[in-house]
C-alpha cells in the first residue's frame, strides 16, 4: 500500500487537501483501537498506521495531536514499530516537554533490554528528545550506555554524551562525561567508538574553551603527540568517514622536527590512491599544513597530488568533481607555473555544467605561460563561439585576462579583434570592454584596435559596460577616428533614451576629450552635452557637468590638464582578492571556503565556527577583529569591482587606508584568551616566555645563531627614541588603550626569506623584541600566520606607551603593522625602532 | 556535521526529511528548492552543487531525477558531505534495488532506519551496506524497474555520474529469491568513458580515458575475490608530460596516468603480479578508478562539415565512422549536437546507404553514417562550425584495452561464463562486460 503523500508540501489547508485534520483524527481513533489490543495481526495493522502518521509528518502535516496515542501503541516488542515510533518522538518530544515524559518509561525500560540493538536504539531517542527539564533520567541510562559490552551501545552512547552536552552543559560536565569519554576514546577497541568521542570531545571542548582552562587544555591534549601517534597509526581501522576525521585533527597537529614530518607523510601516503574524494582531501591538507615551512618539499605535494586530484575530477559525479576541481582551482592559483604543461585537463567538455566550465576557464586563465598560450586561446576562442551564452562571454574574458598578463600579446589582439567580426552582441560587448582595458595597458597597439573598433556602429552596442567603453575609446583617440566628433555627437543627441548613468558620464567626459583634440568640430556637442548633463536628474551626471562647464569657463587649459592629462600605461591591473585573504581560505583548505571562495568568518555565524576552527589561537582576539574587517573587505571588493583600472601605486594607497579605517573592537581577554595570553603583569621577560602555551616545542637556540641575534649592533644610526627596558603594562589597560587609541602608524612590510624561515613559532620574535625593549602582551597563531600585540614604554616619560598590532604571514612573507601611541608625535620615531628591530629578525 | 538531510523530488515535494541537530529552521526544504529553481545566474545556468543562503549551507547532489540535500551551519569538508550524499543514495539503492520516487515513496520507513543508522547527531557513522545489515528490519517493498531510459546504460554518463550498474542488477541486496535460495552471483562491470576532440579536419586534438570497475555482489560467506589485471599495466607516467605520446615506456605496454582503489581493496601483490584482492562487501562499490591520456584507437570517429545553404540557413553534415571489429555491435547510439538558441526549425536526414537499424543497432567494421542536418535560423550569424568541430566526443568503451584479460576467480576455480553485452551508443556509448559467476 503506498503511503498517502500528498504532492502539496504546504502544511497549510487547501481545497484539495483538507488539511489533514479529518484524517488526523481518524488515525488517532484508529490507533486507540489497536492500543490494548492483542489479537494476532495487531502489529501489522499498527506499522500501516504508523507509516501513515510518519509520512504526514514528512510532508509537514503536524500530527503531534497523535502523541499519546503513539505512546500507548508503543508497548511492543517489533522493532519496526519501536524505530517508527522512535522517529515519531523524536520529531515531536521538544514542541511537548509534557508528552515526551510519557515516552522516558518505555525508553528507560528499553534502555536496559537484553538485545544490544534495543539498547542503543532507545539510548539514541532517549538523548535526541532534547527536553531540557528530562535531562535527570539521561544521566543513568548514557553511564551505563557508556560502560556497555556491545559496542554499538558505546558508540551510541558517545555521541549521546555530546547531544546531552547541548541540551544541558552543566548537568554533562557535573556528571563527569568528557573525562569517560576521554578514557574510551584512548582504550577502546571499537574504532567508531573511538571516533565518535573525538567528535563528542572536539565539540564539547571547543564549546567549553571560552569559559574554562581546563577545557582549553584538554583540547590541546587531543593535539598531542603520543594521540596523534596513536589514531594516525591505526588509521585502516577506522571507516572512511572517520579517516576523515583523524586526518583534519592530524592538520593540525605540528610535529617537531622534519622527520616526525616525513614519517607522518610515509605513513598516510597511501591515503592519497583512496577512491573517496574526502580521505584524499584531508590528507592533502594535513600534507600541504606539514610542509608550510619546507619550501622544496611543499611544491613536491605539489606534485604528487597533481594526479590524484585529476582522477577524482574525472570520476565521480559532477558534484562530486566540482568539489575536488575548487581545490585544485586554489592550488592551480597558487603556482600556476606547477599546472602550466596540464593545461589540457582543463579544457571544457560541451556537457560540463557551468559552475564546473567556469572554474576551468579560470584555471586555463592562470597556467597561461609562454609556451601555452598560443593552444590555450585557441581552445577559449573556440568556447567564445558556444551556444552556450555565458561561457561563450566567459571565455572572452579569459581571453582578455591572458592578454593583460602577457609580454607578448600580439596574436592575443588579433584573436579580440576578429570577435568583434563576429557581429553577435554579447560577443561585441565583452570584447569592447576588453580592448578598453587592453589598450589601458598597451597603447601601442591603438592603431590596429582603433581601426576596427570605429567600424563598430554604437547602434549595434547596447550594454552599459560595453557602450561606456566604447565611448571612453572615441574620446580617447578621437584624433585617431575620423568620424569621433560626429558619433559622439548623435549619442549626445539621443541622451535622453540613453538609461544607464554609467554611459551618460563617460559621454561626459568623452565630449570633453574630443573638444580639447578637435575643438571646431566637437564644440556643438559639448555644449549639447553640458546642457543636457545639467538638466539630468541622476546627481552624480548632473555635479560632473556642473563642474565640467566652471572648470571650462575658470581656464580652458587648466580644464585639459585636469580632464585630460598624458596617460601612464597601466602595469598591473589590481588584484581582487587581498593576499591575506587567499592565505586565509588557502589555511581552510578542505572546507566550504575554498568553494566559496572566501574565509569562513564571512559566511559562518560565530557559534557556528567552533570545532572546525580548532587552532584559533587568539580566541576571541582575533574574532573581535574578523567582524570588522568583513566589513572592510567587502567594502573593498565592492569598490576594485567598480573600478578594475587601478596602477600598482593606486592599489597601495587603496589598501592603507582600509587598514586604517579598520574599527578594532576592543579585545576581549576575559574569555577563552585567557590561558593562551601571556599576563606578564610584573614578570620578568623570561618568565613571560615560558608561559606562552604553545604545541611547537620551544624553538631551538640554533635558531637565534642563524638569525644573527648574537650581533645587535647592526644598526647603523639607533634613533634618539629611549624606550624602557622593563616596562609594566597590565592586559586590562592595553586593551582599554588599544580601544581608545587613534592608530597613528600602518605600515605593511615584506619579511625577508630568511626571517620567514626562522619564524617557525612565536617564541622566536617575542624573545628578539625583548631584547629591543619591546615587549609583548599576546601573540598567537600557526605557520604561516601569525599575530602579536606588543607595548613599550617610553624611557623618560612612564605615561607615554606605544602599542602594536603585528600581522605576519611567512607564506607570503608580508607583515601588517599598526601602532597606536600616547604621544602621537614619537611614533615615527618608534616605527623605526620597530623596524629595524624586526629587519634583524629578517625585514628589509 | 550535518543538521538536515532530505530527498526532494523533481517538483520540490518532501520524500524524506531528516533533522539531526536543529539548527536549521523547518522551511529550508522549501528555501532550498526555490533556490535551486530560480538560480539567480543569467540565462538559466545551474545552481552549483553548494551554496550559502542566510548562513545555511545547502549541499546537494542529483540522483535518478531526486535532490539529495544536506544543510548545515558549520563550514564542514564539501567533499566529505557530497561523497556521503552520494553514498546515502547508493545505500538506498542497495536496499531498495531501484532508486527512483516512486521505490523511495513505498519504502520512505527503509529510508529512515537506514538514515537512523548513517548519520547521528549529523556525524557520518557508516555507508557499508554490509555493516548497516544488521541493523535494518524493515523489508523492501520492491518496485519494477522502471522502462529503461532511451539510452540505457549510456545515459548514466549523461548525467554524469558512472555509480549505475548494469540494468541487470535492480535487486535488493536484503530481498531473497522466491525459492529461499540466495542467488550466488558477483557482477563485475568495466565502464569507461572516452572523450576524443577531433579537429575540423579530423585529427585528435585531445582524447582520455576515464574508467571504473565496478563490482556488485550477492555472494554469501564473503569469499575472497582476485582481480588480475593486464600483467604489463604501468602506473603513473614518471613525470613526462602527459600528453607525450611518443615518450611512453614499451611498446605495447598500457599505461595509466592515475588510479585510486576502494578501501577493501588490498595491493600486497599488486606491484608483484597486478593482482587486486579484495572480500567484496555486500552492494555496489567501484574497486578502482582509473584515468589514461595514452594515445588509443577512438572506437569512432566524427566528421563535420557546415555550409551555409542560404542566408538564413546552414547544412551540417555529419559522419560518424565506427572504427572496431565487426564480431562488437554497438546499441543505442545517439548523436547531441548543439544548436543555437535561435534556431527554429531543424530537419535532418541519414544518407542514403547509411546502416541505420530501425533497432538503433548496427554492426561495426566499414559501416559509415552520413547524416545531414538542416537547421534554419532567424540570423544570419551562425557559427556553428566552432561548435561542431570542437564537439568533445565522448564515447565509453569496454573493448578491453586497459583492462584485456580481467578475469576474476572466486575460490580458486569456477571460470566466468562469460555474458558480454557490448553496447555502444554513438557519440555517447556505453558498453559493459558483465560476467556472472556461479560457483560450485
Amino acid at each position: 500500500m503506498a503511503p498517502p503523500v500528498q504532492s502539496s508540501r504546504s502544511p497549510s489547508p487547501s481545497p484539495s487537501q483538507p488539511s489533514g485534520k479529518s484524517e488526523v483524527s481518524d488515525l488517532k481513533l484508529q490507533l486507540r483501537n489497536l492500543a490494548g489490543s492483542r489479537a494476532p495481526g495487531t502489529d501489522d495493522s499498527k506499522r500501516e498506521l504508523f507509516k501513515k502518521v510518519i509520512s504526514y509528518m514528512t510532508i509537514g502535516v503536524d500530527v503531534s495531536s497523535l502523541f499519546s496515542e503513539m505512546v500507548m501503541c508503543s508497548a511492543t516488542s517489533d522493532v519496526v514499530l519501536k524505530k517508527m515510533c522512535y522517529l515519531y518522538v523524536g520529531n515531536y518530544a521538544r514542541g511537548n516537554p509534557d508528552l515526551a515524559l510519557l515516552t522516558i518509561n518505555f525508553l528507560q525500560k528499553d534502555c536496559r533490554d537484553e538485545d544490544p540493538m534495543i539498547r542503543g536504539l532507545a539510548l539514541r531517542s532517549l538523548c535526541t528528545l532534547r527536553v531540557a527539564n528530562l535531562v535527570e533520567y539521561l544521566v543513568g541510562p548514557l553511564g551505563s550506555g557508556l560502560k556497555d559490552s556491545s559496542g554499538y551501545v558505546r558508540m551510541v552512547a558517545s555521541i549521546g554524551v555530546l547531544k546531552l552536552y547541548h541540551i544541558s552543559a552543566a548537568v554533562c560536565i557535573d556528571s563527569d562525561f568528557p573525562s569517560m569519554l576521554k578514557a574510551l576514546f584512548l582504550n577502546d577497541t571499537d574504532a567508531q567508538v573511538v571516533a565518535n568521542c573525538l567528535s563528542s570531545l572536539q565539540e564539547i571542548w571547543t564549546l567549553e574553551a571560552s569559559t574554562s582552562e581546563e577545557a582549553v587544555r584538554e583540547k590541546e591534549a587531543l593535539l598531542s603527540k603520543p594521540v596523534i601517534y596513536h589514531l594516525l597509526n591505526r588509521i585502516k581501522a577506522f571507516s572512511e568517514w572517520a579517516q576523515c576525521l583523524v586526518l583534519d585533527l592530524a592538520s593540525k597537529y605540528v610535529p617537531s622536527d622534519s622527520n616526525e614530518i616525513f614519517d607522518i607523510m610515509n605513513l598516510l601516503e597511501d591515503r592519497l590512491q583512496h577512491a573517496n574524494g574526502a580521505v584524499v582531501l584531508a590528507t592533502i591538507k594535513v600534507f600541504l599544513h606539514l610542509t608550510l615551512s619546507m619550501n622544496d618539499v611543499h611544491q613536491q605535494v605539489y606534485e604528487r597530488m597533481k594526479a590524484p586530484l585529476l582522477t577524482l575530477v574525472s570520476t565521480g559525479s559532477p558534484e562530486q568533481s566540482y568539489a575536488v576541481l575548487s581545490h585544485l582551482h586554489l592550488l592551480v592559483m597558487r603556482a600556476p607555473i606547477l599546472f602550466s604543461s596540464d593545461y589540457k585537463h582543463f579544457y571544457c567538455q560541451y556537457n560540463e555544467p557551468s559552475y564546473v566550465k567556469k572554474l576551468k576557464l579560470e584555471m586555463l586563465t592562470a597556467v597561461a605561460n609562454e609556451s601555452n598560450t598560443y593552444e590555450i586561446v585557441t581552445e577559449l576562442c573556440e568556447y567564445a563561439a558556444n551556444v552556450d551564452v555565458p561561457i561563450a562571454r566567459e571565455s572572452i574574458r579569459a581571453v582578455g585576462k591572458i592578454a593583460l598578463q602577457q609580454y607578448d600579446v600580439n596574436a592575443i589582439v588579433d584573436r579580440l579583434l576578429q570577435f568583434l567580426e563576429m557581429e553577435k552582441d554579447y560577443v561585441t560587448a565583452e570584447t569592447l570592454v576588453l580592448v578598453k582595458d587592453l589598450l589601458r595597458k598597451y597603447p601601442q597597439w591603438s592603431h590596429d584596435c582603433i581601426a576596427v573598433v570605429g567600424n563598430i556602429s554604437s547602434k549595434n552596442v547596447q550594454e552599459p559596460k560595453a557602450k561606456a567603453a566604447l565611448i571612453w575609446m572615441l574620446g580617447e583617440y578621437s584624433q585617431d577616428m575620423l568620424d569621433a566628433p560626429y558619433i559622439l555627437e548623435s549619442l549626445v543627441d539621443n541622451w535622453d533614451d540613453e538609461h544607464s548613468a554609467e554611459v551618460r558620464l563617460h559621454l561626459l567626459t568623452a565630449v570633453l576629450k574630443c573638444f580639447f583634440r578637435r575643438p571646431p568640430e566637437t564644440q556643438k556637442a559639448l555644449g549639447a552635452a553640458l546642457a543636457a548633463g545639467l538638466a539630468d536628474s541622476h546627481q552624480d551626471v548632473h555635479d560632473r557637468a556642473l563642474f565640467y562647464y566652471r572648470l571650462l569657463q575658470y581656464d580652458v587649459s587648466l580644464a585639459e590638464r585636469v580632464v585630460d592629462p598624458p596617460k601612464q600605461a597601466v602595469s598591473v591591473f589590481a588584484d581582487t582578492q587581498s593576499s591575506e585573504i587567499k592565505d586565509r581560505i588557502f589555511d581552510e583548505f578542505n572546507s566550504l571556503s575554498i568553494l566559496y571562495q572566501k574565509p569562513s568568518y564571512m559566511f559562518t555565524d560565530k557559534e557556528h565556527r567552533g570545532p572546525f576552527e580548532f587552532t584559533e589561537e587568539l580566541g576571541s582576539l582575533s574574532v573581535g577583529e574578523e567582524s570588522a574587517d568583513n566589513v572592510i573587505q567587502s567594502r573593498r571588493f565592492e569598490a576594485s569591482d567598480n573600478d578594475l583600472l587601478l596602477s600598482t601605486t593606486e592599489k597601495e594607497e587603496n589598501k592603507v587606508p582600509s587598514n586604517n579605517g579598520s574599527a578594532y573592537s576592543a579585545p576581549d581577554y576575559d574569555v577563552s584568551s585567557a590561558s593562551l595570553v601571556a599576563m606578564p603583569g610584573h614578570s620578568e621577560s623570561a618568565v613571560l616566555n615560558t608561559n606562552l602555551p604553545t604545541h611547537a616545542p620551544q624553538s631551538s637556540s640554533g635558531i637565534d645563531d642563524l638569525l644573527g641575534l648574537g650581533l645587535p649592533a647592526t644598526i647603523s644610526s639607533p634613533p634618539p627614541l629611549k624606550l624602557n627596558a622593563k616596562p609594566v603594562l597590565d592586559p586590562g589597560t592595553f586593551q582599554r588603550k588599544w580601544g581608545q587609541l587613534p592608530i597613528s602608524l600602518s605600515q605593511e612590510d615584506t619579511l625577508s626569506p630568511h626571517g620567514t624561515a626562522a619564524l617557525t613559532t612565536p617564541q622566536v620574535l617575542l624573545r628578539h623584541m625583548q631584547s629591543h625593549s619591546i615587549q609583548c602582551i599576546a601573540s598567537g597563531g600557526q605557520a604561516p600566520n601569525f599575530k602579536f600585540f606588543f607595548f613599550a614604554q617610553k624611557a623618560d616619560d612612564t605615561a607615554a606607551f606605544f602599542l602594536v598590532e603585528c600581522l605576519i604571514n611567512t607564506s607570503s612573507a608580508k607583515a601588517q603593522i599598526k601602532i597606536k601611541a600616547d604621544d602621537g608625535s614619537a611614533s615615527a620615531a618608534f616605527s623605526a625602532l620597530l623596524r629595524s628591530a624586526l629587519s634583524e629578525l629578517g625585514m628589509s | 556535521m550535518i543538521s538536515q538531510f532530505f530527498v526532494l523530488s523533481q517538483r520540490g515535494d518532501n520524500i524524506v526529511f531528516r533533522d539531526y541537530r536543529g539548527e536549521v529552521q523547518k522551511g529550508s526544504a522549501e528555501i532550498f528548492f526555490r533556490k535551486v529553481k530560480f538560480w539567480k545566474g543569467d540565462e538559466g545556468e545551474d545552481a552549483p552543487p553548494v551554496f550559502n543562503a542566510d548562513g545555511v549551507n545547502y549541499v546537494h547532489v542529483k540522483v535518478a531525477g531526486l535532490l539529495f540535500v544536506a544543510t548545515t551551519r558549520v563550514n564542514v569538508s564539501p567533499s566529505l558531505v557530497l561523497e556521503l550524499l552520494q553514498r546515502i543514495a547508493r545505500v538506498i539503492k542497495d536496499y531498495l534495488g531501484v532508486l527512483n520516487e516512486d521505490s523511495l515513496r513505498k519504502n520512505f520507513v527503509l529510508v529512515y532506519e537506514l538514515l537512523d543508522e548513517v548519520i547521528d547527531f549529523g556525524y557520518p557513522q557508516t555507508t557499508s551496506t554490509e555493516v548497516l545489515k544488521s541493523y535494518i528490519f524493515n523489508e523492501p517493498i520492491e518496485v519494477e524497474a522502471a522502462r529503461l531510459p532511451p539510452l540505457g546504460p549510456a545515459a548514466m554518463f549523461m548525467q554524469g555520474t558512472k555509480r549505475m550498474p548494469g540494468t541487470a542488477v535492480t535487486k535488493s541486496v536484503v530481498a531473497n529469491e522466491p525459492g529461499g535460495r540466495k542467488r550466488e552471483e558477483i557482477f563485475v562491470d568495466i565502464i569507461e568513458k572516452i572523450s576524443v576532440t577531433f579537429s575540423s579536419s579530423g585529427y585528435i586534438l585531445t582524447s582520455e580515458i576515464d574508467g571504473t570497475i565496478q563490482m556488485k555482489s550477492y555472494l554469501t560467506g564473503n569469499p575472497e575475490i582476485r582481480l588480475a589485471l593486464n600483467e604489463d599495466l604501468i602506473i603513473g607516467r614518471n613525470g613526462s608530460s602527459v600528453y607525450d605520446y611518443r615518450n611512453s615506456a614499451g611498446a605495447g605496454a598500457v599505461i595509466l596516468d592515475d588510479c585510486n582503489f576502494h578501501e577493501s581493496v588490498h595491493l600486497d601483490n599488486f606491484d608483484l603480479d597486478r593482482t587486486l584482492m579484495l572480500v567484496p562487501t555486500d552492494g555496489e562499490f567501484s574497486v578502482m578508478n582509473y584515468r589514461m591520456t595514452q594515445e588509443f584507437k577512438p572506437p569512432f570517429r566524427v566528421n563535420a562539415l557546415i555550409e551555409e545553404a542560404g542566408s538564413l540557413k546552414a547544412e551540417v553534415i555529419l559522419k560518424i565512422r565506427a572504427d572496431f571489429a565487426p564480431s562488437i555491435t554497438a546499441n543505442t547510439i545517439s548523436v547531441h549536437m548543439p544548436l543555437p538558441k535561435y534556431t527554429t526549425r531543424v530537419s535532418f536526414e541519414f544518407e542514403p546507404g547509411a546502416i541505420v537499424g530501425g533497432s538503433e543497432t548496427y554492426s561495426a567494421g566499414k559501416a559509415h553514417i552520413f547524416t545531414g542536418v538542416t537547421c534554419q535560423y532567424h540570423e544570419r550569424s551562425w557559427t556553428c562550425e566552432h561548435d561542431l568541430h570542437n564537439s568533445n566526443v565522448q564515447c565509453f568503451k569496454a573493448s578491453g584495452k586497459v583492462l584485456a584479460n580481467s578475469k576474476e576467480i572466486q575460490d580458486i576455480q569456477s571460470i566466468p561464463s562469460t555474458n558480454a553485452k557490448g553496447s555502444l551508443s554513438g557519440i555517447q556509448m556505453a558498453s559493459q562486460n558483465t560476467y556472472d559467476s556461479k560457483p560450485m
